[in-house]
């Protein structure tokens, strides 16, 4: 870890230069000992934006009878261990073991509206929002007990849920401080925070508690919860996105499958109710055996995927435009590539679940949803009904880094729960479903052109990216969620999204004094829907790459011409880290390190990733050997589960980078299993390392999507500089690699111009599509 | 419906059920147990794995009439009467070995069966005992970090 000065320039925080609580934690545990006072310091903000819809303590914070705290979080665990970090805020502000601090995550009604979990936006939004609703709860408790002990805030030590004297030692908790009642006091700036400098639990690697729970079996997810009577469904779901229900005989059902309970045909919706799960499985295999559905829609050929792509796009849309980049590029010679990226899934181990009870009044969900209160507005559209009466409740699911199907497997059990009142009635997907029906992550084409001056520097760039929506997450429209699609009359999803993430990352956070960034947007032949980073993924992947291509052409060190298009010191410091992390590693014949850098979104976490690669020239086979990340979010709030966030990030982008694509032909999509969608195995799993840079004076950013990124490109050009050959469409297989010609800049096989190291007047050829059938290997 | 005598956890269980019916819905919606996790039904995951006769084996394929005698144990089995966890369940824990944790069943019951055989795995050995599991968070180098540390304390 890097050191890094205590006191630096702080843009929020002034000194009020006042003592109040500190904590020694061996003296609080025993009791025999009263604690230090914790200096304050003045936070002045801005507040998160989720205070903006919940401004008052009691939103975020209750002080229950026992003193302990509950906080309130309208944040989902979805493995990202966002519970911990909620846990320690608290416990850190208020000066209590983090065993009196629970954290309620998710439900209706209870927690506040706090959107989507998503955008690596929760320790931002929900872990700040409890910080300073917790400060302010501790300022309220000082009041009161100030009063009633008729002693002076500075003689008041506050810890472990109660306010004591220090001269009287006579002391109250919080409950007899508050009497029953519950803090409504608003967060007002500037509010005492504590220093940083004080921190006991914020910032360390605190274990996160559910681990144990999970190597117990204790019913921790969705897939896990128990009713009594509660009885379990399946949905038999069309061939195709646009296929409609002609006919269904379900005369032989009940012979076939016992258990049956209920089978309910709704417009194209078909849905069927057992006493047992199996039973489930078996009587939505009979149903769809015993269906007629109308010819879906067709898609493109693979192998003409991107071209298609092409042609229905609009645009472009100019985002940025800096400079005069025509007339930059009118004066000089250019470099252009282009980059591309397939359709990828979410892939969630455990498919999607949802629990509905319809209790004649209420309509009762349980939901992995990532936005438990747009959920219930698309319920409430669908079901035409009062949104108070969808009452939603969060539970842990199994990880899908983004928006994955738990609304729609929640939008099933609701309709099924109406048509079978009474008991809860769970809705399990198959693998099969899972699969084929997620929002996949849309497929994306990068092309970049850029010109160096004559001190090799880059004097113009342009980005051109075709993107999908990066985000169909359930709102108001009914027809956000999937099972509204085909109801009798079915709901059409009026709007495309979130089109924006499509250029996220796309303009370079380097210094350039031409840059222009445009978007064409399509509305594409698969569901798609946000998967973690979204358009950050493709465009960094291009960058990262087109980086490293022109620091060859300026005859320059990769991370030495990185460094001289760099001015932020923090990008330097990430970059000069992982510099230093892969700086004794003997490279042998076959291998080769690649680097990548970004910041997300430009505003956010810092981050250099380094990849080392074997390559097999013979046979293009790839060996991810270890992979080596410098990561700076500002603040760290945990450092294990920051740690943890990092190290999956990059695995699961190798797996991207090196093994998925959504496959299909031009009737369905194939891809339907794990055999046909591989991720990353064990053995093919690299080493990795992370180092973190704390620091604690800047405002803590998410971490989740960072990594994501910039190891595709790390890997890129590791490969690269193992064998020679330079892959421009993920993900990078040996076919690819034996088919790409051995020099760079002139080695995209997609052109069929073989150098487009010129003047780059004519739009290039349209890359091949990865689905196109790979020359045998040599 | 034909009746079933399954020895799991060391209990003898009588479940009442149809023939085809595979073991992880015996696991999980007859006996209530959570450890075995439903994630493909392919036996392509790992995620449902237990153990049979000490040896690892995905459970989602897997008729209750092909049982026998066999004796299973899931996740549930794997800690002493007293409580006290399995060295490799501990190890979890230590390591911190999980994001979402819903591989995690099937993480720790395949080491189980591994260090049955083979108390000190190589990190090769180890990766190839897991080639089975998926982990979709990349807890992957935690968990075979666990997995060591579970070998020693054995």
């Amino acid at each position: 870890m890097t050191a890094i000065p205590l006191r630096t320039r702080r843009k929020f925080l002034k000194d009020l230069g006042y003592i109040s609580v500190g904590f020694s934690l061996l003296g609080a545990c025993s009791g025999v000992e009263d604690p230090m006072m914790a200096e304050r310091i003045a936070f002045e903000g801005p507040l998160p934006g989720s205070m903006g819809r919940a401004k008052n303590v009691n939103a975020w914070l209750q002080i229950l009878e026992d003193g302990s705290i509950r906080v309130l979080s309208g944040k989902v665990e979805l493995g990202q261990g966002i519970r911990t970090a909620i846990q320690q805020m608290a416990a850190e502000e208020l000066d209590m073991d983090l065993e009196m601090v629970q954290v309620h995550l998710a439900e209706t009604s209870v927690t506040p509206n706090e959107g989507y979990t998503g955008a690596s936006a929760s320790i931002q939004n929900s872990a700040m929002s409890v910080r300073y609703a917790a400060a302010t709860a501790r300022q309220e408790l000082l009041g009161l007990a100030s009063t009633k002990l008729n002693t002076p805030i500075t003689d008041l030590l506050l810890y472990n849920g109660k306010v004591k004297s220090k001269q009287s030692k006579e002391s109250l908790t919080f409950a007899e401080l508050l009497e029953g009642v519950q803090i409504e006091r608003e967060v007002i700036l500037p509010l005492p925070i504590k220093d940083f400098r004080e921190h006991r639990y914020v910032g360390k690697a605190i274990p996160r508690t559910d681990i144990l729970d999970m190597v117990n079996g204790k019913a921790v997810y969705i897939q896990d919860l128990r009713f009594p009577g509660m009885v379990h469904a399946r949905v038999v779901r069309p061939p195709g996105y646009s296929s409609q229900l002609i006919s269904l005989d379900e005369s032989g059902l009940r012979k076939e499958v016992s258990g049956v309970m209920k089978t309910v045909i709704k417009g194209s919706f078909v849905g069927v109710v057992t006493k047992r799960e199996y039973q489930a499985i078996k009587a939505e295999q009979y149903l769809k055996n015993h269906s007629a559905w109308t010819a879906t829609s067709t898609f493109p050929k693979p192998e003409n995927l991107y071209a298609h792509i092409k042609m229905i796009a609009t645009g472009p849309e100019t985002v940025k435009n800096e400079g005069d980049v025509a007339a930059a590029f009118e004066s000089a010679e250019t470099l252009k590539a282009t980059y591309s990226k397939p359709y990828i899934k979410h892939a969630s181990l455990g498919p999607a679940c949802g629990i509905a009870l319809f209790d004649g009044e209420i309509l009762h969900l349980w939901s992995h949803s990532q936005g438990i209160y747009p959920l219930r507005e698309a319920l409430a559209t669908m079901l035409t009904i009062d949104a108070n009466k969808i009452h939603i409740i969060g539970v842990p699911g199994a990880g899908c880094f983004g928006h994955s199907t738990a609304d729609d497997a929640a939008t099933d059990a609701a309709i099924l729960a109406l048509e079978y009142p009474g008991k809860h009635v769970r809705v399990q997907w198959s693998r099969h479903d899972e699969h084929s029906w997620d929002p996949y992550g849309p497929a994306m084409i990068t092309t970049l052109e850029a010109s160096l001056d004559k001190n090799n520097k880059i004097n113009a760039w342009k980005t051109e990216v075709w993107t999908d929506s990066h985000s169909t997450r359930p709102n108001k429209d009914a027809g956000t969620v999937l099972a509204a699609r085909y109801l009798d009359p079915p709901h059409r999803m009026k709007s495309r999204g979130y089109l924006g993430g499509g250029h996220r990352n796309g303009d370079p956070y380097y210094r350039i004094p031409n840059m222009t960034l445009n978007a064409h947007y399509y509305e594409g032949p698969f569901r798609t829907s946000s998967l973690r980073s979204l358009g950050s993924f493709t465009n960094i992947f291009a960058l990262e790459s087109f980086m490293d291509a022109l620091a060859e052409k300026a005859g320059q060190d990769p991370l030495e011409f990185r460094l001289n298009h760099l001015e932020d010191d923090r990008a330097i410091e990430v970059i000069q880290k992982v510099k230093v992390l892969t700086g004794s590693q003997n490279i042998l014949d076959g291998e080769g390190i690649g680097h990548a850098f970004m910041r997300y979104k430009n505003t956010d976490a810092y981050i250099a990733v380094a990849a080392k690669v074997a390559v097999d020239k013979d046979q293009g086979n790839i060996r991810l050997i270890k992979m080596w990340a410098a990561v700076d979010v500002g603040e760290v709030i945990n450092l294990d589960g920051l740690t943890n966030q990092i190290e999956g990030g990059m695995i699961q982008a190798a797996s991207w980078t090196l093994k998925e694509q959504v496959t299909f032909n031009t009737n369905k999509i194939t891809s339907t299993d794990w055999a046909n969608y591989p991720i990353l195995r064990f053995p093919e799993v690299p080493d990795v390392e992370v180092a973190i840079i704390d620091r604690p004076n800047e405002e803590a950013k998410g971490a989740g999507e960072v990594p994501v990124p910039p190891t595709a490109a790390a890997i890129a050009n590791a490969i690269y500089r193992a064998c020679g050959k330079q892959v421009y469409d993920l993900p990078i297989t040996p076919e690819k690699i034996l088919k790409a010609s051995s020099k760079m800049l002139h080695s995209h096989t997609n052109y069929s111009t073989p150098n487009h190291f010129v003047k780059a007047k004519n739009e290039p050829p349209l890359p091949a599509s990865p689905l196109s059938k790979p020359p045998s290997p040599v | 419906m034909p009746t079933y005598h399954l020895h799991i956890n060391g209990s003898q269980k009588e479940i009442e059920t149809e023939a085809d019916t595979p073991m992880l819905y015996v696991l999980r919606d007859y006996l209530e147990l959570n450890g075995p996790k439903f994630g493909c039904g392919l036996s392509q995951c790992g995620s449902c794995t237990v153990l049979i006769d000490g040896k690892a084996s995905t459970s989602c394929l897997l008729p209750i009439s092909s049982i026998g005698e066999a004796k299973i144990t899931t996740l549930e089995g794997l800690a002493s009467h007293s409580g006290k966890l399995h060295a490799v369940q501990q190890a979890f824990v230590d390591e911190q070995a999980a994001q979402c944790g819903y591989c995690l069943n099937g993480m720790v019951m395949t080491a189980v069966g591994l260090l049955n055989t083979n108390p000190n795995p190589s990190e090769s050995e180890i990766k190839n005992a897991l080639e089975g599991n998926l982990c979709r968070c990349g807890a992957h180098t935690r968990i075979i970090q666990a997995i060591k540390t579970a070998a020693k304390n054995l």
